[in-house]
């Protein structure tokens, strides 16, 4: 497993090779890959079905992080789901984009993504699941923003990429919630402690995480908003991502948890209320829309509502149903999106006002969105109608307010009827229409919405893999064993069939009577607009404000400014510790100890003093700099009297060097200003002060407590026999401590480049030219 | 601005000084000293040369680019790691030969990352100073 995941992203890479050799067949050679991995995966079924595939690959030396993988009914579903529809999509790219240049960096993408999504689905780790979440959201940000040139598509990729970016940091906090709470951190071990993790008092918060996390990734409401937005995207990837896979990923994780988390209070009216809102809002927001592809966007979250509402339900039908659904939505809203990109591809427009009477000119077209779309509406012999029938099973028995809740479900269905008839009976039929433009697309891109159209008859007409493929995932949902009954077409009258035709009745009427919806439909959506959208924007646009605030509060350029924020934080820091956590107390006797001191170190300390005093009052740079060489060699000499040489050493060349730099830029620079007025200085002198005397204080009060630490002996000791070498600061360095002498230099080094950086490409002198100056002369 | 006095005397110091660095860096380890200081002494000995005479010459003297001398320091410090790394010890552990040269003593992946640690500091330090005092010379023209 591990290699068909590292395979999707190590082939990324060799994509735009093969799309510069190949341009016309590239697309084409790239889904050899998800559709090697979807047969790769038919030949697992069988295990997959029965007891599953594991496979561990321990990395990382702590505990809990490991990268499993587990392969069992719900993974095998999704995961030809992956395969199977990235195989289609790649093909169908490679037609759509006719051999652009740019279509290898689409191929190359697309098959990251699939890689994270295929990870994703199959991971058993908690944290290995969020890495794969995270890289299925970053591929989707970059896909989205396809059309990078754009404002709108920036715009719309950082808003999906903040939202489903912000979810995976909840996402994070929650798993290693549970991680933390369960003791576990391979998810098939999670069901074992549901009782541990529900009893537990975290339970609500990581459920509230779950949920940031899975309706931020599937766009449930209020954060449904970025998936309309993707549709900037080209075609392909909203087929792809945003119907039949990524979004999925929160409804995958929910199913994938709900034998460990599920079957509470608390878990179904959080999910069914989420799910009953987005199923509802995308639905008739869905009916809306005049273009195509934003249509199936809000249809998509709207089945997205549905799945999640399933979920939340928790019951053995609702899983059964919801994995029925899950097969049959990938497969109809897939073909749907590429028809859509179909026909937009061969007229030039997406809009539904200016789309009609296509089935003579695109026959296969009207094929594939029939199929589809006959699927979508639920119609018997195909893999929607099953689907559709378990869902209000599902809700009929579901023990709680059932009639509320199958008028809600009739309610979205009737929605997804009337998409069904926008994209076949609307733009297919009456009298053609001419296109300026009009080319017939060719086969590459008729052949995924047909085989997945046609796959969508063909699971309808044969229950028997339908049920076991939906089944096994049924159980993983459900966390206990689960058969699925179908038929090809229902022998009894039941309530469920008699709901079925309903919403097939009420979406023609409606489909028919759509006009007097308008004025409904605007307030919905202008309420659903101004809503989360609106508060993200502001969210977001408020963010920037507010740090170019306190940047300029804390970084006004001033140099002297940034020293006061750097020593005034850390003093208020170190005094509050101080003061808060009742450190040591300062010695008694600090002034008979002064009696201590000998001549010589008197006489040190005036220099130093008297220099420093120089610094105050110095008018003239020179001035100034010699003072500071007097502070900095007398300190050097405290160093050689208190016993360390190689500190003192080091700073007499400090001092040399930093006196030889002063006198480099001494006379460029301007004349000694005072700029500051009085009262800064005196602040300024306050603060210095306390900063001085606090530290001399702790360095009194730390000495003064006796060090009870092994190291200083160890170090000592450990020098010779161990470092070779009777200079214990040097063996430490060099040592005992190499590593973080390594770090230390290589920051030097980037530290030299930057100031070089700084010095040569000083703007409005030509300074790019001389940038290559300093390498020029060498 | 050349002055006589300054050129005689740091044609006569700058070996002296470049030497001195050398026995900083050797002694190191056993008396104060080190790569860090040497690093420090032998850029002190550049810096004097370009006062004394210019930065270009200065640069010719040092015949290899600053930025070299950081990137080979890195590198030095870096390979100084890998012998312990293949005597099954982790990364950067030391290892000593018992071949004693003379002057130099007992050979080690010590020295090696002692001398990386005084290419980058001399690297490091010379980048600055020659930056600054390159921006000065041009003011001049």
């Amino acid at each position: 497993m591990l290699n068909a995941v590292l395979a999707g992203f190590v082939l990324a890479f060799a994509a735009p090779q093969v799309a510069r050799h190949l341009p016309r067949q590239a697309g084409t050679i790239a889904a050899l890959l998800p559709a090697g991995i979807f047969v790769w995966l038919l030949n697992q079924a069988e295990m997959a079905l029965g007891p599953g595939v594991v496979e561990r690959w321990p990395w990382s030396p702590l505990p809990g992080v490991t990268l499993s993988f587990h392969l069992d009914g719900l993974s095998l579903l999704m995961a030809l789901i992956i395969s199977g529809v990235g195989a289609l999509i790649l093909i169908y790219a490679g037609a759509y984009m006719q051999g652009q240049a740019q279509a290898g960096r689409l191929y190359a993408l697309l098959l990251a993504f699939m890689a994270s999504m295929l990870g994703l689905v199959l991971a058993d780790n908690l944290i290995a699941l969020f890495i794969f979440w995270e890289l299925t959201s970053i591929t989707s940000f970059l896909l989205i923003g396809w059309h990078y040139q754009e404002e709108r598509s920036r715009a719309a990729a950082l808003q999906a990429l903040i939202v489903t970016g912000g979810g995976g940091l909840a996402l994070l906090a929650g798993l290693v919630l549970i991680g933390l709470v369960s003791g576990t951190w391979e998810i098939a071990g999670l069901a074992a402690q549901a009782g541990t993790l529900q009893d537990s008092g975290l339970y609500l918060p990581i459920l509230l995480l779950l949920w940031l996390g899975a309706a931020s990734k599937s766009a449930q409401f209020p954060f449904h908003f970025w998936l309309p937005g993707a549709m900037v995207a080209p075609t392909p990837v909203s087929a792809y991502l945003h119907s039949a896979t990524m979004v999925k990923a929160g409804v995958y994780l929910l199913a994938r948890l709900s034998p460990a988390l599920g079957g509470t209070q608390e878990w179904s009216l959080l999910f069914m209320v989420t799910g009953l809102v987005t199923l509802l809002l995308g639905g008739w927001l869905s009916l809306k829309q005049d273009d195509m592809k934003r249509m199936l966007a809000y249809s998509t979250v709207s089945s997205l509502g549905l799945l999640v509402t399933l979920l939340g339900l928790g019951t053995k039908l609702a899983a059964e149903a919801a994995a029925l659904y899950l097969l049959a939505h990938a497969l109809f809203k897939g073909a749907l999106f590429m028809v859509a990109g179909a026909i937009d591809h061969a007229s030039g427009t997406r809009d539904l006002r200016r789309l009609r009477g296509l089935a003579g000119a695109l026959p296969t077209g009207a094929l594939a969105a029939g199929l589809a779309g006959l699927s979508m509406a639920g119609i018997p012999l195909l893999a929607g109608f099953a689907a559709k029938e378990f869902i209000y099973e599902a809700a009929l028995f579901s023990g709680g307010s059932v009639w509320l809740l199958t008028l809600l479900l009739l309610a979205g269905n009737v929605a997804f009827v009337v998409v069904a008839q926008q994209m076949t009976l609307r733009i297919f039929s009456g009298a053609s229409l001419r296109f300026e433009h009009f080319h017939a697309p060719g086969v590459g891109l008729w052949a995924g919405p047909l085989v997945l159209g046609a796959l969508g008859l063909a699971l309808g007409l044969l229950p028997e893999v339908t049920a076991t493929l939906a089944g096994a995932a049924a159980r993983a949902i459900y966390g206990a064993p689960v058969t699925i009954h179908l038929f090809v077409l229902p022998d009894s009258v039941t309530p469920m069939l008699l709901l079925s035709a309903l919403t097939i009745v009420a979406g023609i009427l409606l489909y028919r009577r759509r006009t007097k919806l308008e004025p409904w439909l605007n307030w919905l959506d202008q309420g659903a607009r101004l809503g989360p959208e609106n508060a993200f924007r502001r969210l977001v646009g408020g963010l920037p404000r507010f740090a170019e605030r306190v940047t300029d509060m804390q970084q006004n350029g001033r140099l002297r400014s940034y020293v006061m924020w750097v020593v005034g934080a850390w003093l208020l820091l170190l005094a509050l510790t101080w003061l808060l956590r009742g450190g040591p107390g300062v010695p008694s006797d600090l002034l008979a100890r002064l009696a201590d001191l000998r001549f010589h170190e008197l006489v040190l300390v005036v220099v130093i003093l008297a220099g420093l005093a120089s610094v105050m009052q110095a008018n003239t740079l020179l001035t100034l700099i010699v003072s500071l060489g007097v502070v900095g060699f007398g300190t050097a000499i405290v160093f050689i009297l208190f016993g360390a040489p190689d500190l003192a050493m080091t700073q007499f060349s400090i001092e040399t060097l930093g006196v030889i730099l002063f006198v480099l830029v001494l006379y460029r620079l301007p004349g000694m200003v005072r700029l500051s007025p009085r009262r800064t200085v005196l602040r300024d002198s306050v603060v210095t002060g306390l900063a001085g005397a606090v530290v001399t204080l702790m360095i009194l009060v730390i000495t003064d407590v006796p060090l009870v630490s092994p190291l200083k002996t160890w170090f000592a000791d450990a020098s010779e026999p161990l470092g070779h070498g009777h200079n214990v600061v040097n063996v430490i360095l060099v040592d005992f401590r190499g590593f973080d002498t390594m770090g230390e230099i290589t920051v030097l080094g980037i530290a030299a480049i930057g100031i070089f950086a700084l010095l040569k490409l000083r703007p409005g002198r030509g300074g790019e030219s001389k940038a290559g100056d300093g390498e020029g002369r060498t | 601005m050349t002055s006589i006095i300054l050129v005689v005397a740091t044609r006569l110091i700058f070996p002296l000084m470049l030497m001195f660095s050398l026995f900083l860096l050797l002694r190191g380890h056993d008396a104060p000293g080190g790569g860090f200081v040497g690093g420090l002494m032998a850029a002190s000995a550049f810096a004097l040369f370009a006062f004394a005479t210019s930065v270009t010459r200065a640069r010719d003297a040092l015949r290899r680019s600053t930025f070299r001398l950081i990137g080979v320091g890195l590198l030095f410090a870096f390979i100084s790691g890998l012998p312990g790394l293949f005597a099954g010890s982790p990364f950067l552990t030391a290892m000593w030969t018992s071949a004693e040269v003379p002057v130099i003593g007992k050979l080690s992946s010590v020295l090696l990352f002692d001398t990386g640690v005084l290419l980058v500091v001399v690297g490091v330090t010379l980048t600055i100073v020659f930056a600054m005092a390159e921006a000065d010379e041009e003011e001049e023209e």
